[in-house]
């Protein structure tokens, strides 16, 4: 659990779907948009 | 993740994103389109063996949306050989058939996925749907 809490928090997440989706156009990658309900 | 935009969005902070987007439920995962069209979801939670597929899965359906057949085939034969018992490993094997036969417009790609699926996945809905390619 303690590997996967790691892995996780490496990865920046955006909070801000508009600026996902700019990044999106600005480098050619699709957006991953994680809905979520756990804490935070 | 390094393929992807990664956005998340807090039910309790960001309501208005759930709605405009309509998540009915967590986890719930989409793919966008550069332009913000959805591509893939995924609803509710994934091991992640599971997940990993669903996000391959995303992936080669982008490249199928986008005509890029051969790269289609590529990602979707992938989930199908490397991950086959992801619960969506069936469905990537059918796609990735058809990716095929769209790239080449030739038959032969059908009937050796419609073989292949009732040998791996005789209870598939995926191996029925396929089963009209075996004449």
């Amino acid at each position: 659990m303690e590997t996967k809490a790691r892995e996780t928090a490496m990865i920046e997440w955006l909070r801000d779907a508009d600026e996902g989706l700019a990044r999106a156009r600005a480098t050619g990658k699709p957006v991953l948009l994680d809905f979520s309900a756990a804490p935070m | 993740m390094a393929r992807f935009i990664p956005v998340k969005a807090h039910i309790k902070e960001q309501p208005q994103t759930f709605e405009r987007f309509k998540a009915l439920w967590t986890p719930t995962q989409l793919v966008l389109d550069t332009d913000g069209t959805e591509r893939h979801r995924i609803e509710g939670f994934l091991p992640v063996e599971d997940f990993l597929a669903q996000l391959e899965q995303g992936l080669a359906r982008l490249a199928f949306e986008h005509k890029d057949y051969e790269q289609a085939e590529q990602a979707f034969r992938g989930v199908c050989e490397r991950r086959p018992r992801a619960g969506v490993a069936a469905e990537a094997c059918y796609w990735a058939g058809v990716s095929a036969y769209k790239a080449t417009n030739a038959p032969d790609p059908l009937r050796a996925t419609a073989k292949l699926l009732r040998e791996r996945y005789p209870e598939s809905e995926w191996t029925r749907k396929a089963s009209v390619w075996a004449k």
